[in-house]
């Protein structure tokens, strides 16, 4: 089942990517081939191969239960603002908060998660910042 | 001679304090990468090439930096193949079949030397290989006009998938969504934008660093998380180590097969398609057809340690040797060293070589010099990798992750980068799960412009005639290959694969995923 809905997401895929390669502005300059040929051998490749996916598919993989979803859901969401967050709160704190996060909830438990964030974060910040010169992300306290 | 000379200035530019640190830290970081389980020679290149790239390296340091982690990943497999009967990462999975009845047997510290002993031999006769195959592979590629490098790139892509794919149809649909990735931007040649939406990131194209550590290293993390794999942090401390260098006549009794194996082991590297899982399954099994006449393999023979780790270190040499020679990466991680290049602003091929000589020679000594360091290192301090492996993964995986951060945001300061990349790791432990090889999406994002840009020219050449790309024997020789290459894993493929796994899980009775 897992195969069928992918050849049909595959496939979606693929014309959607043919349809915006159609209405590629050609400049008034081309080559003989233009910007859309190419592009369209592709979707096309990319259309057959999901064809094919979708009439032959394979096993099934294992998808975790819901509450493993929504586990990895979460981690995808802590990640998402991590990145957003990391310009306002600065590299020490931000990476901190999501390397406790990501450690607790790969089974540490919640104290040792928080000390281990916090080597991992200034860790991080001493090799990298303080000794290699990297340019990381400057909170308003300055690190 | 004149290789020779070549060779001896190589040694000159990689002779200098900082290239031998690189090599060094290269070496220690990437036996460290393959011994852990779940973080493969290409995630270990993978999270450092955005680092190298913003701690400002030149184009060889970064380089020797970068391979000898490959060369140094591909030694740490090893390690906790034999202690703990978990490959490191995928070519080491056959070491796991006698290393670690050796390692039961209490001969854990010969296994370790031994396998470390075949590595070093696997490696220095690839490179060797290297040197002499190369130079002959560019005096062919010379000959190649835009038609042929189009039909070359067909190639790479339709074996991609190796001899061992199961669905060719997935590795087409993994290749096209590279270069279809790799079509964002502006069109090089006429200057218009392509799939932008108006998005004004987008305007310069998807960031193939972007995408790669986002696909190999956070795909990796949402695993993890999927599977709590509390399991792996087992207890090497209950392997007793036993002595630590193998016996000369243990040695005498293996040289054959370690010869052998490297031979094998490079063959399979050079080759399209092939890489090095494959390269240290033929040298295994070729070795237990020759040589194991009382049915000891299996049980903690120690030649059957030696084929494997000489075959996929040899076979680790082999793949560059496509790589430089044409530009055409054979397997995952030589892709990710492209990319390496690529972003360094060097394009292999044939002019590599001619144009750039100093990068290429420095690479080829460094590989020398970080084969030896690999061997020094392995032996003595081998106790100091194993207790690496004591590091749970939970702590680990979060590191993985917040250092994949930091070099992307160092290359570009941008969140927008880090979005991005969030977004290739979701797809990455999506198409995982599909079983969709990740390998044809990042040589696609590596090589698609360059693809269509060989196309475009070939055909306007020309004047428009589309039989501009089978005008020349080359070429259809070469579209020959990439149909046969494509269509043989159809038929083949599920009774190699099937072989593989079918030894592996008999043999040991533990799960590989």
């Amino acid at each position: 089942m897992s195969d069928r809905i992918f050849g049909a997401v595959g496939l979606i895929l693929a014309l959607g990517y043919a349809w915006a390669a159609l209405i590629i502005e050609e400049s008034f300059l081309s080559d003989a081939v233009g910007p859309k040929a190419f592009p369209l051998i592709i979707a096309a490749v990319l259309g057959l191969s999901s064809l094919v996916i979708f009439f032959k598919p394979d096993t099934a993989p294992h998808w975790p239960a819901l509450p493993r979803l929504m586990e990895v859901g979460a981690a995808i969401l802590v990640m998402i603002l991590y990145a957003i967050l990391l310009p306002e709160l600065g590299f020490v704190i931000a990476t901190a908060l999501a390397a406790t996060y990501l450690t607790w909830r790969l089974g540490t438990r919640p104290v040792s998660s928080v000390v281990s964030g916090c080597l991992t974060s200034l860790g991080i910040y001493a090799v990298f910042h303080l000794v290699l010169g990297l340019s990381l992300a400057r909170g308003p306290l300055g690190f | 001679m004149e290789t020779l000379s070549s060779l001896a200035d190589g040694f000159v530019i990689a002779l200098t304090w900082q290239n031998l640190l690189l090599a060094l830290l290269g070496c220690f970081l990437g036996t460290m990468m393959g011994a852990l389980p779940g973080l493969g020679p290409s995630n270990g290149v993978a999270i450092l090439i955005p680092l190298a790239f913003t701690l400002g390296l030149g184009a060889t340091p970064s380089l020797i930096l970068l391979t000898s982690v490959y060369y140094g990943a591909m030694y740490g497999g090893r390690i906790s193949s034999i202690l703990l009967n978990i490959p490191g990462d995928e070519p080491a999975m056959m070491t796991c079949l006698d290393g670690y009845p050796m390692a039961k047997n209490g001969r854990a510290g010969e296994a370790l030397s031994l396998s470390g002993i075949s590595s070093f031999v696997g490696a220095f006769l690839a490179t060797w290989g290297l040197i002499l195959l190369a130079p002959q592979l560019v005096k062919i590629a010379l000959l190649f006009g835009p038609a042929e490098y189009f039909a070359l790139f067909t190639l790479a892509f339709a074996t991609l998938g190796g001899v061992a794919s199961t669905n060719q149809a997935k590795t087409a649909f993994a290749a096209a969504l590279g270069i279809g990735l790799a079509t964002v931007g502006v069109d090089t040649q006429t200057g218009v934008p392509r799939f932008t939406f108006g998005e004004v990131h987008l305007y310069d194209g998807i960031d193939f660093l972007v995408a790669i550590v986002g696909l190999f290293a956070l795909s990796e993390v949402f695993l993890f998380l999927e599977h709590r794999h509390g399991k792996a942090d087992a207890s090497s401390s209950k392997v007793t180590i036993g002595r630590l260098m193998p016996s000369w006549s243990l040695l005498k009794s293996c040289t054959p097969t370690m010869l052998r194996s490297s031979f094998l082991g490079f063959l399979a590297g050079v080759l399209p398609g092939a890489g090095a899982s494959l390269g240290s399954f033929i040298a295994y099994t070729f070795e237990k057809k020759l040589v194991d006449k009382e049915g000891t393999f299996g049980t903690g023979d120690p030649r059957g340690v030696a084929a494997p780790e000489a075959g996929n270190n040899a076979a680790a040499g082999g793949a560059l040797v496509p790589m430089l020679a044409l530009g055409v990466p054979g397997s995952g991680t030589t892709a990710v060293l492209l990319a390496v290049l690529l972003a360094l602003n060097i394009t292999p091929g044939p002019l590599l070589f001619t144009q750039q000589p100093d990068v290429v020679w420095g690479l080829i000594a460094a590989l020398f010099i970080a084969n030896v360091m690999l061997l020094l290192m392995n032996i003595p301090m081998i106790g100091l990798f194993t207790r690496v492996l004591l590091i749970p993964p939970r702590i680990l995986m979060p590191i993985v992750a917040m250092v994949s951060f930091v070099g992307i945001y160092g290359i570009s300061g941008s969140s927008f980068d880090l979005l991005v990349m969030i977004g290739f790791g979701v797809m990455g432990w999506v198409l995982r799960k599909l079983d969709v090889p990740l390998v044809p999406i990042i040589l696609g994002t590596l090589l698609g412009n360059a693809m269509e840009n060989n196309l475009r020219r070939a055909i306007t050449i020309d004047n428009g005639d589309w039989f501009a790309l089978i005008d020349s024997p080359l070429s259809i020789g070469l579209w020959t290959l990439a149909v046969i290459g494509f269509l043989l894993p159809i038929i083949f493929g599920k009774v190699v694969k099937a072989r593989m796994r079918h030894m592996a899980r008999d043999e040991e009775g533990s799960t590989i995923d």
